[in-house]
């Protein structure tokens, strides 16, 4: 099984993720693609030649078999990695996008196109919610296929052509339990990840609209501001909203100025251009 | 670390490499086709293949001892193997796109005598360049995507009709010579496989929904920019 296809991809998604995303990238390529390809398969190889059924008739294995594993857990297992991590991807189309558009338009549009804001922000959020819904489906899958995460040791079959209630055994019933145990929690240690990576980039997203509160305009810090028209005319738009625009011709004697002097200004009451 | 092992008979990474190469001259939906193909298709087939059909003649069970019964049988019920058709399947819908990258190769090798001439530090940019949609490369590329559409439904249809439908029974009955009489035999893993033609088959029809998408989408944008510039002149 090819998994390096999936590994490359998947490498590519980790520079648009947060913390927790990364987080959730290693786990699964480290408890869980890494387990399958390093241990599961194995397990489940011979699940058919070994087993075994307490009976002679031709066919009563085959339907047996196929009576209780409508779909096998090593290939639904890995069916639900594959779903798992296509979700990501959406998020990289979103940045190839985002380039692809300032690419077209040959400008800067984006202060930092790998920030989880606008429509990047929903389609990570989308992403994170499909991911979530493919895990608990899967979850949901197994516990319903399979009556749990239980392998017993013992099946009993009465299915057409099995004459009359058969026994049949499964190989390897212990060690496949432990591989589900594991396939599970790390299914839900997933699940957590991405709760808490949802709850993150909200609890961001709030803080961020909170901060930006209104700010009166006096007390907005000195911004310097070039003006359209000229770029000799550097003036502040504070101080252009603060002071008026004072006559800069020479006052006749006895006359007051047109506008207070202030600090950003010389003594004819022009401002000063920085 | 991880396992790098393809099918023994297929390289998919090579095919891989090779339509992304093109795809640079593809548009977005084209993009997306790729994808779909790569991921729904193509690790489903290699997830499926060695796995649930690699036993399916040794453990095709029948109730009979007579020698060659099972052969026999087995060749009836299955003329050519799921896997098969759908590793032909695959080749096939990514040929034309190999149509386009002819087409590009041919349009850079021209630019490229004539660059030879001039500069030749521009050789990189040229391979590097995307090649707009338009004129005889936007036929290509319709041409590539209409013989995609066919193949793609052609395989389906074939599929559908050698197995009369897409599911499996359990049990099959034949009575082809040298069986002595009506013979029963029992399908290994028949639900699993059902399963997975059901889902390959849902992906194929995805592609070709992506497909038209592209054709309407090359053949509305192609208007639009006929409409302009009649309306400048």
């Amino acid at each position: 099984m090819n998994w390096g296809f999936l590994e490359n991809i998947l490498s590519g998604v980790n520079k648009y993720s947060t913390v927790i995303g990364r987080i959730w990238l290693s786990v699964v390529f480290v408890f869980r693609i890494l387990v399958y390809v390093a241990a599961a398969e194995q397990v489940w190889k011979d699940e058919q030649k070994d087993f075994i059924c307490n009976t002679e008739q031709p066919g009563c294995e085959n339907v047996c078999f196929d009576h209780f594993f409508p779909i096998s857990q090593v290939r639904l297992w890995a069916l639900q990695l594959i779903m798992v991590s296509t979700p990501s991807l959406l998020v990289a189309l979103h940045v190839a996008y985002r380039e692809h558009r300032e690419a077209k338009h040959k400008r800067r549009l984006y202060e930092d196109k790998k920030n989880i804001d606008g429509g990047l922000f929903c389609t990570y959020t989308i992403s994170l919610i499909c991911k979530t819904g493919f895990e608990v489906g899967s979850l949901l899958a197994f516990y319903f296929l399979f009556n749990g995460f239980d392998v017993p040791i013992l099946l009993q079959c009465s299915q057409s052509p099995c004459p009359n209630t058969v026994d049949c055994y499964i190989a390897r019933a212990t060690e496949k339990k432990i591989f589900l145990y594991i396939m599970g929690c790390t299914s839900m240690l997933c699940i957590v990840l991405n709760i808490v990576e949802f709850m993150y980039i909200m609890w961001m997203r709030i803080c961020k609209c909170f901060s930006k509160h209104y700010v009166p305009v006096e007390e907005k810090p000195y911004v310097r501001r070039q003006s359209r028209l000229s770029h000799e005319n550097i003036v502040s738009s504070e101080l252009a909203a603060n002071t008026k625009v004072c006559n800069t011709e020479p006052r006749a004697a006895g006359e007051k100025p047109a506008c207070p002097v202030s600090e950003g200004s010389d003594q004819s009451g022009a401002p000063v251009s920085k | 670390m991880l396992n790098f092992v393809s099918t023994p008979a297929m390289s998919w990474p090579a095919l891989y490499a090779q339509l992304v190469r093109v795809n640079r001259h593809s548009t977005s939906l084209g993009k997306i086709w790729l994808s779909v193909l790569f991921i729904f298709q193509v690790m489903v087939l290699i997830v499926a293949a060695e796995s649930v059909w690699g036993d399916e003649q040794s453990d095709f069970t029948c109730n009979t001892l007579q020698p060659g019964c099972e052969n026999v049988c087995y060749d009836q019920f299955f003329p050519v193997s799921h896997i098969r058709l759908w590793s032909l399947q695959l080749v096939f819908v990514s040929t034309p796109t190999l149509l386009v990258s002819m087409y590009v190769a041919y349009r850079n090798r021209g630019d490229k005598r004539r660059l030879i001439q001039g500069q030749e530090e521009e050789l990189e940019t040229l391979k590097e360049r995307k090649l707009l949609v338009t004129g005889a490369l936007w036929w290509t590329y319709i041409c590539s995507l209409v013989v995609r559409l066919l193949f793609e439904g052609g395989f389906m249809y074939a599929l559908y009709v050698v197995y009369n439908g897409f599911q499996m029974p359990r049990l099959v009955q034949c009575n082809q010579w040298p069986c002595p009489n009506l013979v029963d035999y029992f399908i290994s893993r028949p639900t699993e496989k059902a399963i997975f033609t059901v889902l390959l088959a849902t992906a194929s029809s995805i592609c070709m929904v992506l497909n038209m998408a592209e054709v309407a989408y090359l053949i509305a944008k192609h208007r639009v920019q006929r409409q302009t510039v009649q309306d400048k002149d």
